[in-house]
C-alpha cells in the first residue's frame, strides 16, 4: 500500500472527540477510591483511639508526608503520558517526602531511647501495613491505568511504575487513620517496602497496557 | 514556553494545519500527513541506513508512524507547536521499528527540523506490511480500509456500497484503524 493510500484511510476517520488525560485520570482515581474505601471500611476502620492520635505530630506527619509523596507522583505520571513532554522540576518534589521523613526518623532516634529503637521499628504489625497498603492501592492502579491507555508514554514501564507510586501514596493516605503505629521508623521502613510493591506492579501493568 | 502560551497559539504551519484538523478541515488533515509523512521519510532512511537496514523497511516505518500520530494526536498540547511532538511520536516509532528487525538501537538525528527542509519521495517499489495486516482485520473491517486508501472511495461511496450508514463507516475505520495499529505492534518481521 502506498503511503498516500495510507493516508487517505487516516483522514476520512474523523477526530475523536477531544480526550483529556487530566480529567480521565481524576475519574480514574475517583472510581479506584470508592472500592479502596469499602476495602477499607471492610477489612480496617480506623483506629479506637483516633481523636487522641490526631493531635500527635507523628500521625500527622504520615498523611503529610504520604500527600507529599502522592502529589508529584500523580503529576509526573501524567507528564510521562505524553511524549513531548519533559518530567522536570517536578521530578525534585519527590525528594520532599523523603527529607521530610528523614528528618522525622533524626528527631525520633534523638528523642527515643536507643533500647526502644527496634519495637518503634517493629510496630505492632509491620506486615499487616506491607499487606493492607498494596491492597488498598490496587483498584486505585487500575483505575489510574485504564485512564492513561489513551496516552502515548515514551516509557510505558516508568509510565506505570510512577502510577503505581501515586497509587500507594493515596493508599498510605487512606490506610493511615488505621495504622496504629506512628513512628517515624516504622513509616520509614514499612511505607516505603509496600510502596516499592505498588511501584514494581505498576511497571509490569504499564509495560503490558500502556505500550502502544 | 510561557512566552508562547501568553502569545496564544503557535503559528508555525503545523500547528495550524492541525488545529484547521482538529476543526474538521479534512484536506488540511491530508496535507499535514503527507508533509509529516515526507519528514518523518527522511529521518527514517537517514536512521535505517546507519543501522544498516534495509531500504524497503522504510515506508513501513513511516506508515506505522503516520497511524501513530494519527491514534495519538490527542496528546498533543495546542498550546505547544507541533513539530517537537510529531518528532517524540516519529523517534519512538523509528527506534522501535528498528529493534523489532532486530537491528542495535540507533538514535535517529536530533535535527529534525532539518528533514522538513529536505522532503524525499516515496519509494514506489517498497513493499508494506499495511497490506499484509489488513488480513488480520475482520473481513468487514478490511474492505472498509481498503475502499477508502487503495480504491480511493468517499465515505458516502463506501457506505453505500456496503448498504451502511456513513457514521457506521467511519465508526468500523476508526477500529479498523485502531487493530490496525495493535497488530502493527505485535508484528515481528
Amino acid at each position: 500500500m502506498k503511503t498516500s493510500e495510507f493516508i487517505a484511510a487516516l483522514a476520512a476517520d474523523p477526530v475523536p472527540a477531544s480526550i483529556r488525560l487530566g480529567r480521565r485520570v481524576a475519574a480514574g482515581i475517583a472510581l479506584g477510591l470508592i472500592v479502596s474505601l469499602a476495602i477499607f471500611a471492610l477489612l480496617m476502620g480506623p483506629r479506637p483511639d483516633i481523636a487522641a492520635a490526631a493531635q500527635t505530630p507523628r500521625f500527622l506527619l504520615k498523611f503529610v508526608d504520604s500527600f507529599a509523596f502522592a502529589l508529584p507522583s500523580l503529576l509526573l505520571t501524567l507528564r510521562l503520558a505524553r511524549p513531548d513532554a519533559r518530567p522536570d522540576a517536578i521530578a525534585l518534589w519527590l525528594i520532599a517526602p523523603f527529607v521530610l521523613l528523614g528528618a522525622g526518623v533524626v528527631v525520633e532516634l534523638t528523642v527515643v531511647p536507643q533500647s526502644e529503637w527496634l519495637a518503634r521499628l517493629m510496630g505492632a504489625n509491620a506486615m499487616h501495613c506491607t499487606r493492607m497498603i498494596p491492597m488498598l492501592a490496587a483498584p486505585i492502579l487500575a483505575g489510574l491505568i485504564v485512564a492513561l491507555k489513551p496516552g502515548a508514554p515514551l516509557h510505558p514501564a516508568l509510565t506505570g511504575a510512577m502510577a503505581g507510586a501515586a497509587s500507594a501514596g493515596i493508599a498510605a493516605l487512606l490506610y493511615a487513620p488505621s495504622c496504629p503505629d506512628d513512628s517515624p521508623l516504622f513509616v520509614a521502613t514499612w511505607y516505603p517496602l509496600a510502596t516499592l510493591i505498588c511501584t514494581g506492579a505498576g511497571a509490569l501493568a504499564g509495560r503490558r497496557f500502556l505500550a502502544w | 514556553m510561557k512566552a508562547q502560551s501568553a502569545e496564544g497559539p503557535p503559528d508555525d504551519p503545523w500547528s495550524r494545519m492541525m488545529r484547521a484538523s482538529i476543526a474538521g478541515d479534512e484536506g488540511a488533515y491530508r496535507r499535514l500527513l503527507e508533509e509529516i509523512g515526507r519528514s518523518v521519510r527522511a529521518m527514517a532512511r537517514n536512521a535505517f541506513a546507519r543501522a544498516r537496514g534495509g531500504d524497503a523497511d522504510v515506508e513501513d516505518a513511516v506508515q506505522e508512524t503516520l497511524l501513530a500520530i494519527h491514534l495519538k494526536r490527542h496528546t498533543w498540547d495546542p498550546g505547544q507547536p507541533l513539530a517537537p511532538w510529531v518528532y517524540a511520536v516519529a523517534r519512538h516509532k523509528v527506534v522501535d521499528a528498528l529493534r523489532r528487525r532486530g537491528r542495535q538501537r540507533v538514535e535517529p538525528l536530533e535535527d529534525f527540523e532539518e528533514f522538513l527542509a529536505a522532503p524525499e519521495a516515496e519509494d514506489p517499489h517498497a513493499l508494506s506490511d499495511a497490506r499484509k495486516l489488513l488480513k488480520t482485520l475482520a473481513p468487514r473491517q478490511r474492505d472498509i480500509v481498503t475502499s477508502i486508501s487503495l480504491d480511493g472511495q468517499s465515505i458516502a461511496a463506501t457506505a453505500k456500497r456496503l448498504e451502511m450508514s456513513e457514521v457506521a463507516v467511519r465508526v468500523a475505520l476508526h477500529r479498523a484503524l485502531k487493530a490496525l495499529g495493535a497488530a502493527w505492534r505485535r508484528s515481528v518481521t
